[in-house]
């Protein structure tokens, strides 16, 4: 790990200028990751503004209904928060489906938002990586590849998207509060927090530097129900191979609404709303489930090593469809 | 509230155990490091030092966290618990009696973590902290085996150990973690 200068400031004011006066300064939260980065060079920050003495911790109801969480409200807080339990159950489901224990415990809201890849080559500074170091190639394309990504690629990265919350607050149309530099603040969806990869895999997000995720915005609950459908090696922490995020809602035996998200397959949390709009209107049944993974998969591409993850979002999107259509809860 | 350059170091008071120590240090050293090197409290151990095994893990202000993942210099507020603040040799906590009685370990490397883990992990499940499987916590007042599983997966043993540290953890939950 390189040296670095340290701060910590007491509030949101005091860390943005921290920031904008030391330019490259990173901001770090729970630093699960991102220390985790800097032991092994991958990130090499000169400054860190220890933003933990903020106070964004709380998660509170808005006036239309929704929930605003605060960007340093814990996984753990916030799967356990009795109102992300009752209205947004698939949340809760995808935070607790994700790390461990001790990780949801310092892991934090922004921050799980912003984690990196968990591609083995990014992850091993011997290899090249265009993530880690732009130009350099990828090696998992024509290289081992099974956790990598299948839809959202270029010919410069494969890397999946890691996280589990993201995937459910996509699903939810979640919104991300930020303020900037200047004090102004700013509102986007995660459509348009995240970019793809194209020739420049090395930028995650859209977020200028020293932008600061304040809060994250749930709309007022959906209708109907909630499921977050997780696949991966073993049975308890490990990232997701496939995993798909459901809000279906029936009225009279047909799909009135329908919100659907992909974890592990993309390069981003992964959303098709072509598949989501087959949906509606109609009457569930198998034929119209494979039609809808037909729409997801139309892009995907596999990379050999990843090629199983195509037939594995297909029946895990149709199991998750037919349970949430079905009689059982 | 000013910046700490790189090549100064950092004065920092650490609370572990209910002692205050006066330390000052490079603001790259861990919690973990800080424990091991600097107050020379080696029963927290360091296995993977990336936050996959657990070994590390020490309770912070009650709730437990990978102390290689974080660094010491961002604790001067909390409240630490290491394996040293359980228990003694002369006088274990009822949870490391356990582990000795069900012969919940090989080499021992991982039993601190696991220890330190099994603490907050059942203060979380006594608040109702939901898990993988689900929202159970609720109503049931004793953890069972599945539970107990799920929620150590972050404390991995490498001698395999695991059925015994789920019988020591669910004796000492069904036996003695009502009044730890």
């Amino acid at each position: 790990m390189i040296a670095f200068d340290y701060i910590r400031p007491a509030d949101e004011t005091a860390a943005l200028h921290a920031a904008t006066e030391r330019p490259g300064a990173r901001f770090i939260a729970g630093g699960t990751n991102l220390l985790d980065l800097m032991k092994l060079g991958i990130e090499r920050p000169r400054y860190l503004v220890d933003i933990g003495a903020l106070d964004l911790r709380e998660v509170t109801e808005t006036s239309e209904g929704g929930l605003r969480i605060g960007a340093l409200v814990t996984n753990a807080a916030l799967a356990a928060h009795p109102l992300v339990r009752q209205r947004y159950p698939v949340l809760s489901q995808a935070i607790l489906a994700g790390a461990s224990g001790q990780l949801r415990n310092k892991a934090t809201t922004g921050g799980n938002l912003l984690q990196r890849t968990r591609c083995y080559f990014f992850y091993d500074p011997a290899s090249p990586c265009n993530k880690r170091e732009p130009g350099a190639g990828c090696s998992a394309i024509g290289g081992f590849n099974r956790i990598m990504a299948i839809l959202g690629t270029s010919a410069h990265c494969i890397a999946s998207h890691p996280s589990d919350m993201a995937v459910a607050m996509r699903a939810l149309d979640a919104r991300v509060e930020t303020r900037l530099p200047d004090g102004q603040t700013s509102s986007r969806t995660l459509e348009a927090l995240y970019r793809l990869p194209g020739e420049t895999p090395h930028v995650d997000h859209r977020l200028a530097p020293g932008e600061l995720i304040t809060a994250v915005v749930l709309p007022p609950p959906p209708a109907g129900r909630q499921s977050y459908r997780k696949v991966r090696d073993r049975a308890s922490y490990a990232f997701a191979l496939v995993s798909v995020a459901a809000v279906v809602s029936m009225r009279e035996g047909r799909i009135t609404e329908a919100t659907l998200a992909f974890g592990g397959v993309g390069t981003m949390p992964w959303r098709n709303r072509k598949a989501e709009a087959l949906l509606i209107g109609q009457a569930p049944s198998a034929a119209l489930f494979e039609r809808c993974a037909d729409a997801v998969l139309a892009e995907a591409t596999g990379h050999g090593g990843n090629d199983f993850k195509i037939p594995l979002l297909r029946r895990t999107l149709v199991a998750s469809l037919a349970k949430l259509t079905g009689g059982e809860p | 509230m000013s910046w700490i350059e790189a090549d100064s170091g950092a004065a920092l008071t650490l609370s572990v155990n209910g002692m205050r120590h006066d330390l000052k240090l490079d603001a790259r050293v861990t919690l973990l490091d800080a424990l091991r090197e600097h107050l020379q409290l080696t029963g927290t151990k360091k296995g993977c030092d990336h936050g996959q095994c657990g070994a590390c893990t020490v309770l912070v202000n009650g709730r437990r966290i990978n102390s290689c993942l974080s660094l010491a210099v961002m604790h001067q507020a909390d409240e630490i618990t290491t394996i040293e603040g359980l228990g003694t040799a002369e006088n274990l906590h009822p949870l490391q009696a356990a582990f000795v009685a069900k012969d919940g370990f090989q080499c021992g490397y991982c039993t601190s973590g696991q220890i330190c883990s099994a603490i907050g992990m059942l203060g979380e499940w006594r608040e109702g902290w939901p898990s993988h499987l689900g929202d159970r916590a609720d109503a049931a007042p004793a953890i069972d085996a599945a539970e107990i599983r799920e929620r150590m997966s972050g404390n991995l043993c490498r001698c395999a150990a695991y059925p015994r540290i789920v019988e020591a953890i669910e004796h000492y939950a069904t036996h003695e973690g009502a009044d730890a």
